[in-house]
């Protein structure tokens, strides 16, 4: 078997694995064949093994080839030859995919593993891992992504399994509103990343990281750009990775987020979505090197969303919550990192973070047990952490505490200064549109205004 | 031109038209449903077959048996997709609401519309396209519902759509009135598609019709198929700028006011408006590719759409009409809808997988070939779209659980018609080359159907590189002011374009040398 074949092979199982375990989830839901806890736990453990082997031995290949990078095209989803529109599918495999793709799989198996014990009996059993397998897929699409258009379609994923498992606990309303922000802040991501993928498209004629970044493989390469062309990208990149990542003014969805059960909080707000802003960054550095404004841009909004969290991290009064805000001082610290100029560091601190926010994530629900734990075997209660540090604060500084107690108000700034205006405007012109089709109707135009809230469920007869 | 070798194009219009008046002498609803399932699969059925037939001939049109019907690349696949939407409506209605929706009625107007997508004559298209206004009308009447706001909305339309044809017929004075005839029906046909501010109609019908009338009437997107047969053909650019900008306007706006309802048809009607008005946009775009994501859009929104609204009329009849101001838990009672109404409704946005994201990405693409400004607003209105459609799901299918004294779940029927959909959904959005090749042709078809005179207008004034800029480009170059409008040019050139005239000097790199050199 030559080399390229044995690639070809374990990369498609790389992909293949999580599509077919989406595929066998999504398929019983929908035809209504519920798998047990036992099949779909198995099912899980044994897709995410393959996948991990499958990048293991790649990542064995690679080092015994000596190959830095090993791109492998799918082919064309779909094609106009006419207009030399190509839909590549094309995954590359080089130092900043193989480690992200490889500890993807690691955390999901172990944080899949201890959700099929968390959510036992869980009426929602089947529907959490659904939404898991989602975020698998597009976890591992996005990571292993060879043209910006894979990453995107890995990007959505990521955010819609993140939304619907934020709504996990849906019989309550807060959940749900919670992920209808997380929703909100995906949607906007996306947004300024599908304008960016298609004014890099448009700009360069290519879609193809190597073609935009240049043939030399992570974190090597000259993005084919002009300064200005690459300001103008740069900053909607960034505004798409500020939205993904929690970074200012977007903070106020993190918290949030931690509705979700505490297995999907540990891997998507510990480990890995709160990650994919740095790693979107990561990808594309070539052309955050083009532009030092944009570099500026990005070590600025890092430092302030580490300092925003860390201020509003220390004033939590729930564990989930500060967590959440000590998770994001780190993305901020990454995203300053990479602003500087580094690569390295920053994939090291994202892969460490990710593993030790995790753990504490998952050990989250039992914080109060070990705590007791802990007080059992000193036989006294513990020093608060961090008593002596808040002496050394002068009065004026300990105002900052401040910021941090309705979390920056930050979701109340965009209430206020864009959603409240927005609605005012549409709610006003749904009303010149009622007393329009009052008038030319000659009487009270609109049935639904006379509908119940909560209307009563009508027996079919 | 050819001739395809059997009268499926006659089938198709015949068999409903027979069926509608098999139907309508039926006395039992029961009956009705069940011959009018049968009159409308065999439609479907002879639709498909038109449309493999044609396939097989490898040619650009063919006409059926008698004169005025003709299948193309245009509307070769839409014969199906309608006569499936009008099978899986009839399909899906419930026994609860056998009594309040007319399978007559319906097959009277499956039989028009199908008519009217097999013809490309325009006079024949105009006719069935007035024709077509009158079964939502009736039911209107028989229903004792107001009429007034729609008649005065369908009134118009016919109006002008018939002085637009008259004047167009008897055109053989100066251009201006050729120039009328095109204004003419240019608004006919956007009062058709539910312009912006001439949209309210859509809204009362959903209003006031039963809620399978309303949503055979719109989702075919009989409007936009008004503008590829009667005005493309003949519009100057001018008049290109004008749809695009009355399109853009109404996406732009519909999809805001979709998030503002706080009822479900309402919402939906808004939502489908703000999709309708993005085909438009890429109607006009005059690029291959923005034509084929235009084209594709059209195809997977009637689908997407039309498998949102039937799964929310399954909520319907269960719940009644929805408010969205409220939880109503019913996850609980129909988890398989909750999951087809996710599905359908992120299809209906483009969502990767389904049967959109290829689409939208070829009509952000060629939409922002022609100016990036109509591209970004086109993203945006995406992106509102889908705060649209989870703020529904979350409305509908979340919150604390009602109790409900009978079986809620989702009847066979029922099942079936949103299972089919989504797996078209799903399965065109996982394989979409067939579909986006078959609408590349069309494209190309229609891009060619344009005179050269709206060709060498898009080319006369010399711009650099032979960049193709459509209607709205040029449209807010005249607003702007010549100079400022140059300047903004160049500034929107700069950049962020400012490779592309490198790109556009490469032979058919794009297709606009292609269309300028009327290729």
């Amino acid at each position: 078997m030559n080399v390229d074949l044995l690639f070809t092979v374990l990369g498609a199982c790389v992909v293949g694995a999580p599509t077919l375990l989406l595929a066998v989830l999504g398929l019983t839901a929908l035809l209504a064949r519920p798998l047990s806890e036992r099949a779909i736990s198995r099912w899980t453990a044994s897709c995410v093994i393959v996948g991990l082997a499958a990048t293991v031995a790649i990542l064995a290949a690679m080092l015994k080839t000596g190959a830095r990078s090993v791109p492998l095209t799918l082919g064309d989803w779909v094609a106009i030859p006419q207009e030399h529109f190509h839909f590549h599918l094309k995954l590359v495999f080089d130092r900043l995919s193989v480690p992200f793709a490889i500890l993807t799989f690691v955390l999901t198996g172990a944080v899949s593993a201890f959700a099929g014990r968390y959510m036992h009996r869980e009426p929602g059993y089947g529907r959490f891992f659904l939404s898991f397998s989602v975020f698998l897929l597009g976890m591992t699409v996005a990571s292993l992504a060879g043209t910006i258009e894979t990453l995107f379609m890995g990007w959505e994923l990521v955010g819609l399994a993140s939304a619907l498992l934020v709504a996990f606990f849906h019989e309550r309303a807060a959940p749900v509103l919670n992920a209808q922000r997380v929703w909100s802040v995906y949607r906007l991501s996306d947004a300024a990343f599908l304008l960016a993928a298609v004014a890099l498209h448009h700009a360069t004629g290519a879609g193809d990281f190597a073609g935009l970044m240049g043939t030399g493989p992570w974190p090597q390469g000259h993005a084919a750009l002009s300064p200005g062309q690459a300001l103008g990208v740069g900053l909607l990149l960034l505004v798409a990775a500020a939205g993904k990542s929690a970074l200012l003014p977007f903070s106020g969805w993190l918290p949030r987020a931690m509705e979700g059960p505490t297995p999907s909080s540990a891997v998507f707000y510990g480990a890995f979505s709160v990650h994919l802003g740095a790693f979107l960054l990561l990808r594309v550095s070539p052309i955050l090197e083009l532009s030092l404004w944009l570099c500026a841009a990005v070590v600025v909004l890092g430092l302030a969303s580490a300092a925003f969290a860390s201020v509003a991290g220390r004033i939590q009064t729930d564990i989930k919550g500060a967590l959440a805000f000590a998770s994001l001082t780190q993305v901020g610290i990454i995203t300053a990192e990479i602003g500087l100029g580094l690569r390295y560091i920053p994939l090291i601190h994202i892969i460490g973070h990710a593993c030790l926010r995790t753990l504490q994530l998952l050990r989250a629900p039992s914080l109060l047990r070990d705590y007791r734990m802990l007080e059992n075997a000193v036989g006294g209660h513990l020093n608060a952490a961090g008593a002596a540090s808040r002496e050394w604060f002068p009065d004026g500084l300990r105002r900052l505490y401040r910021v941090g107690f309705d979390r920056g108000q930050l979701d109340e700034a965009i209430d206020r200064f864009v959603v409240r205006p927005f609605g005012d405007i549409f709610r006003w012109c749904d009303r010149m549109e009622r007393n329009w089709t009052d008038f030319l109707s000659g009487a009270a135009s609109r049935e639904s205004d006379r509908i119940a809230a909560v209307a009563a469920v009508e027996e079919e007869v | 031109m050819h001739e395809l070798p059997f009268p499926w194009l006659e089938l198709c219009v015949l068999i409903p038209s027979v069926g509608a008046l098999w139907v309508k002498f039926t006395r039992d609803p029961d009956i009705a449903r069940s011959r009018s399932l049968a009159a409308s699969g065999l439609a479907l059925a002879c639709a498909v077959a038109a449309w493999q037939t044609f396939s097989r001939m490898s040619t650009f049109e063919a006409r059926g048996w008698w004169g005025p019907l003709v299948i193309d690349e245009l509307s070769a696949p839409k014969l199906p997709l309608a006569a499936l939407i009008y099978f899986l409506t009839n399909m899906a209605t419930l026994r609860t609401k056998v009594r309040e929706f007319s399978f007559a009625r319906s097959l009277g107007s499956e039989a028009i519309l199908l008519a009217t997508f097999a013809c490309k004559a325009p006079w024949a298209v105009a006719a069935l396209l007035a024709a077509g206004t009158v079964p939502p009308y009736l039911e209107l009447r028989k229903g004792r519902k107001p009429t007034r706001v729609y008649l005065l909305h369908m009134s118009l339309f016919v109006a002008l759509l018939g002085f637009g044809q008259w004047l167009l017929m008897a055109n053989h004075g100066p251009a201006g009135r050729a120039t009328l005839a095109v204004a003419v029906l240019t608004a006919a046909v956007l009062i058709r598609g539910g312009v912006v501010p001439l949209h309210c109609w859509m809204t009362d019908l959903f209003e006031h019709a039963t809620f399978g009338t309303a949503l055979l009437f719109v989702t075919p997107m009989v409007g936009a198929y008004g503008v590829t047969r009667l005005v493309l053909p003949i519009a100057s650019p001018e008049v290109l700028w004008a749809i695009s900008l009355a399109s853009l306007v109404t996406a732009v706006y519909a999809a805001g006011m979709a998030l503002v309802q706080r009822e479900a048809r309402r919402f939906f009607c808004y939502l489908f408006l703000s999709h309708s008005s993005l085909v438009l946009v890429g109607l006009e775009t005059a690029t291959p590719i923005g034509l084929t994501g235009a084209l594709s859009v059209w195809l997977s929104v009637a689908l997407s759409l039309t498998g949102f609204g039937l799964t929310m009329r399954c909520v319907e009849c269960r719940t009644g009409r929805i408010s969205l101001s409220a939880f109503h838990g019913l996850f609980q009672h129909v988890p398989m809808l909750a999951a087809l109404f996710l599905i359908t409704g992120l299809g209906s946005i483009g969502f990767p997988g389904t049967a959109g994201f290829v689409g939208l990405e070829l009509l952000v693409e060629g939409a922002i070939q022609a100016f990036p400004l109509v591209g970004a607003l086109v993203v945006i209105v995406a992106a509102m779209n889908g705060l649209a459609v989870m703020h529904a799901y979350f409305r509908i299918f979340t919150g604390r659980p009602h109790a409900a004294s009978v079986d809620l779940s989702v009847r066979p029927a029922e099942k079936a018609s949103v299972l089919v959909l989504s797996a078209l959904i799903v399965g065109v959005g996982l394989y979409p080359q067939p579909g986006v090749a078959s609408r590349y042709h069309a494209a190309t078809g229609l891009a060619g159907a344009r005179p050269r005179d709206g060709r060498r207008q898009l080319h006369g004034e010399g711009r650099a590189g032979g960049r193709a800029e459509s209607g709205i480009g040029r449209g807010v170059h005249r607003l702007l002011g010549g100079g400022l409008g140059e300047i903004v040019a160049a500034e929107g050139d700069g950049e962020l374009r400012g490779q592309r005239r490198e790109v556009s000097r490469m032979p058919r790199r794009r297709g606009e040398v292609d269309i300028l050199r009327g290729d």
